[in-house]
């Protein structure tokens, strides 16, 4: 094997490699909050909704879980073009990865929701608490805190997979060295370049969650327990 | 231009099969390399444990997308010309190995001490420990999480495509470039990755009742 490595194309080509990591964040991030909010409201709805609803919601769950994200951005990008409603890429890429994300979401806060034990609620009753705060304070946040490693590790898999979106031509980092590599033909490094600083993002996140989480679970960092 | 019709349907059912196979392939080859992750991941070598989880760090942070990419270009210029099917099969595998050899490890540790305590007292070594008492156990704990990732290996297969291997998602594709009905034909491919999907999803939930209950 005679094969020379050869960096060089990052001498003038890394700008190109941060903007499309800044696509890629920008499009993550929108994503994982509106993917979040929809997630939760679907959750609430799914737990506490009337019967109809929460079919509806399990129905949305089931078909999204069990499809590839591939497929679901193909139906969004050219399948609704075809209706007559033409988006960008970037549009496209990003109600993909929330009505995907937010199916996922659903099911992690679910979980967390139903993990709430029935007295809690009670006692919040008793206390004379509206139904949306108790939702809100009692419910919510501790299901999130519950969940918060679930649902952080579903976010950075969700980032990871935003690398799908190239496929449409949205210019995130996926397709940049996309564009790199069929311009230099130095496949092998360009790839390498990119898993290395997906790597770096996939650390970064964690670490940004890991800091929304101190920032959001008062009490767990006033008292170091766990729930 | 021809009208999505049920010549097209029988394509895309066809290439269904491919979906398939490059799902067993990635199952049998991410198993294999799992088993070998989770047994270094509760290895008593420092070694091993590091290798493990550097592995698996690696190949859990970054998307599937540039495996296959590094697999398919990056080998292809270094010498190796790949066919996609193998690439596809090679990326595949080393990334349900690692997340086969995280679930797995997790079901292995699952298992109580006790067990660990018990065969050492009745003087199995370290390997008649796995075989005869860990593992078996480890196995059974295993069985819902592996059908519920089998799910995710079939999804991930559609990756295939970008690297023009003709599976469902590529086939989808192809018709809808002869026919230009995007929403029908990837509604179509959508709901043949349903049928193939759901299944494995409802078997994995009621194997986790069933198995909770036993336990």
């Amino acid at each position: 094997m005679s094969y020379q490595f050869d960096f060089s194309f990052l001498a003038d080509k890394w700008p190109a490699f941060v903007d499309g990591a800044l696509l890629t964040i920008r499009l993550t991030v929108v994503s994982i909050l509106l993917g979040f909010a929809l997630g939760t409201a679907c959750a609430v709805a799914r737990v506490y909704g009337h019967p109809l609803l929460r079919r509806l919601v399990g129905a949305y769950v089931e078909v999204i879980r069990n499809t590839p994200l591939l497929v679901q951005i193909f139906i969004v990008y050219f399948g609704i073009a075809t209706i007559g409603l033409k988006l960008d890429a970037e549009t496209s890429a990003v109600i993909a990865l929330v009505i995907n994300v937010g199916a996922y979401t659903t099911e992690i806060m679910r979980a967390g929701i139903e993990s709430i034990p029935r007295t809690q609620i009670e006692a919040a009753d008793c206390l004379g608490l509206r139904r949306l705060q108790v939702i809100l304070h009692i419910v919510l946040l501790p299901a999130m805190e519950r969940v918060y490693p679930a649902l952080s590790s579903q976010f950075v898999l969700l980032m990871l997979a935003s690398s799908i979106t190239s496929q449409i031509s949205a210019e995130e980092l996926t397709a940049i060295a996309n564009v790199v590599q069929s311009d230099t033909y130095r496949s092998f490094e360009v790839y390498i370049v990119v898993a290395i600083v997906y790597l770096l993002l996939s650390l970064l996140y964690r670490v940004g969650f890991w800091l929304v989480g101190l920032a959001l679970f008062v009490r767990r960092r006033r008292l170091g327990t766990a729930l | 231009m021809t009208q999505f019709n049920s010549f097209h349907l029988l394509y895309l059912v066809e290439a269904a099969r491919w979906t398939i196979l490059l799902s067993l392939i990635a199952f049998a080859g991410g198993a294999v390399l799992g088993m070998v992750l989770a047994l270094g991941r509760v290895s008593q070598w420092r070694a091993a444990r590091a290798l493990a989880v550097g592995y698996i760090q690696l190949v859990q942070g970054t998307p599937l997308l540039i495996l296959l990419f590094l697999a398919y270009f990056g080998l292809g210029i270094v010498g190796a010309k790949l066919e996609p099917v193998v690439a596809a099969g090679l990326a595949l595998t080393l990334y349900s190995g690692a997340f086969l050899g995280e679930i797995w490890r997790g079901c292995i540790q699952s298992v109580p001490r006790t067990q660990w305590e018990a065969s050492d007292c009745l003087g199995l070594d370290r390997l008649q420990q796995y075989v005869w008492v860990i593992l078996p156990q480890a196995a059974r704990i295993a069985v819902p999480p592996t059908v519920g990732f089998m799910v995710q290996i079939v999804k991930n297969t559609s990756l295939a495509s970008i690297i023009g291997f003709i599976e469902l998602a590529r086939a989808g594709q192809i018709v809808n470039n002869s026919t230009f009905q995007p929403f029908l034909v990837f509604v179509c491919v959508a709901a043949i990755y349903f049928v193939l999907c759901y299944p494995l999803s409802v078997a994995s939930r009621h194997l986790e009742r069933k198995l909770h209950v036993a336990r």
